[in-house]
């Protein structure tokens, strides 16, 4: 589903990823974990399309397309996700509004038929309910007075109304509480758990991963993936600290 | 505001304009008046919506009866000069009440002139103004309040937000207060800032093309302008507009 292959990227002319390669087919959950400062969050931004995110080298292929061919929003229609470690804030803009909006222009993208007015609130109200968040939440404006928790869950109805191929979710567990955790995790096994589906978890700490359990975990250190193995290795990497796996 | 003479740079009301415009339609009609009796409601609202290339320049002359309450709406888009003046005298215990947007691309000057006076006591004044300047648009808002001596527990404020969509674009915010009363309240802020890039990626990483993000950006940013529009149909027709607007300067 996902080919990157030797990717070098820059940011403010500073080399970040150096050399990095990672496959990841349909059906795959993957986890990279690895220290601060390692690329992990670059990776996930270089991937979306951020602005000021400068591919240098290497490729990307996306469901056979080339990923860095697309822009940003052609890159969400072709069915890629990016989960944000901070939620961007938007007054104004009412949730439903957004995603509304976010889900046909996709739509429109890919030839398909828009949802009318009472078709995105029905669907709205399910992936809601499943992340438990209040469909009042959806009324109010973008993220804007949402506790940290609040924000991941709402990232994660995003998810299951946009109903993406790929997500690759960036510190999703960051500020949340053991039983918001329990409940983001269930709701990515929910929405992504699929054959046709791929996940790449990247975060710190191995504690999402109790609750999403990944086929592969791979270590990211100096923007190159380090080591690659099964869920054991996130629990070498939680018992051992980062230093003596990257070093062995 | 109606002069004989055409006016010049040198007057401050008219410092921003694009005087040429106004020297092909001068001199300009008589002011419209509007007395709003003593306990009264009124509502207006001006829609300037000039032809590409023409200038309109629209003054209204206001006055407001003891304990009544005038409700004003501006939409300003059209022309290569669009300019609406309004002149308020508010008596006791009144209120005015201003909801404006600047929609304006190419090379319009679009202008709001507003003169609010406190005269009488315990009146209350609020403006609010929203502009989205593309291109080489010139947007302005003067805004003059005078409190006059026996004016006391005036309440007033002045608010402005601007969106520039170019770096060629300007905008003049310019706030006047001219306080003889000791016991008044005025307020007046006025902030200039370019669409959020963070909330672009953002919208463009749920798949909105950026002609979508931005328009529905700027729609939040110019809501509430009219929100306070009490006849229906009237409201949807400056939200119509004002969209219409913004889609062609996206």
């Amino acid at each position: 589903m996902l080919t990157i292959d030797t990717l070098t990227n820059e940011i403010d002319g500073k080399a970040i990823l150096k050399g990095l390669s990672l496959t990841i087919n349909a059906g795959e959950i993957h986890a990279i974990m690895g220290p601060n400062g390692a690329g992990k969050s670059t990776l996930a931004y270089t991937l979306g399309g951020r602005p000021g995110y400068e591919v240098t080298g290497g490729t990307a292929t996306f469901d056979g397309a080339d990923l860095f061919d697309l822009d940003p929003h052609e890159r969400a229609a072709a069915g890629l996700f990016l989960g944000f470690q901070y939620p961007v804030e938007i007054p104004g803009v009412s949730n439903l509004q957004f995603l509304r909006e976010s889900l046909n222009s996709q739509k429109r993208a890919r030839g398909e038929k828009e949802l009318n007015g009472g078709e995105f609130i029905r669907l709205a109200k399910e992936k809601a309910a499943l992340l438990g968040l209040d469909m009042d939440m959806l009324k109010r404006p973008v993220n804007v007075g949402f506790s940290g928790g609040e924000k991941k869950r709402a990232e994660m109805v995003q998810m299951g109304i946009l109903d993406p191929k790929l997500a690759i979710l960036d510190e999703t567990d960051s500020g949340l509480d053991i039983d918001a955790l329990k409940i983001v995790g269930a709701g990515i096994n929910a929405i992504m758990r699929k054959p046709d589906k791929a996940v790449l978890l990247i975060t710190h700490y191995q504690r999402l991963l109790d609750y999403v359990k990944p086929d592969y975990v791979h270590v990211l250190a100096g923007g190159r993936i380090v080591k690659s193995g099964g869920p054991d290795l996130a629990l070498e990497l939680e018992r051992e600290g980062y230093a003596e796996v990257v070093a062995a | 505001m109606n002069a004989l003479t055409l006016p010049t740079r040198a007057r401050e009301e008219w410092r921003y304009s694009d005087l040429d415009a106004v020297a092909a339609i001068w001199p300009t009609p008589a002011p419209t008046r509007i007395d709003v009796a003593a306990g009264d409601a009124a509502h207006h609202h001006m829609l300037q919506d000039a032809a590409d290339g023409t200038a309109a320049v629209h003054d209204y002359v206001v006055t407001v009866g003891d304990g009544a309450r005038c409700d004003f709406h501006v939409l300003n888009i059209g022309g290569r000069l669009g300019r609406v003046t309004i002149n308020v005298k508010l008596g006791k215990g009144s209120h005015f009440e201003l909801g404006g947007a600047i929609l304006g691309s190419g090379d319009q000057t679009l202008e709001i002139v507003t003169s609010v006076t406190h005269a009488q006591p315990d009146a209350t004044s609020g403006q609010t103004i929203r502009s989205i300047l593309s291109q080489r648009a010139t947007g302005s808002y003067l805004g003059k309040i005078a409190v006059a001596r026996d004016a006391q527990r005036t309440d007033a404020f002045q608010s402005v937000k601007v969106m520039l969509l170019d770096r060629t674009a300007t905008a003049n915010a310019k706030p006047e207060l001219e306080i003889y009363a000791d016991d008044v309240k005025c307020a007046h802020g006025a902030t200039v800032g370019e669409l959020d890039k963070a909330a672009l990626f953002y919208m463009a990483s749920r798949g909105m093309d950026p002609a979508t993000a931005k328009t529905l950006l700027l729609r939040s940013f110019v809501a509430g302008v009219f929100d306070s529009v009490a006849d229906e149909a009237v409201r949807e027709t400056l939200e119509a507009a004002a969209i219409a607007k913004l889609e062609a300067m996206v």
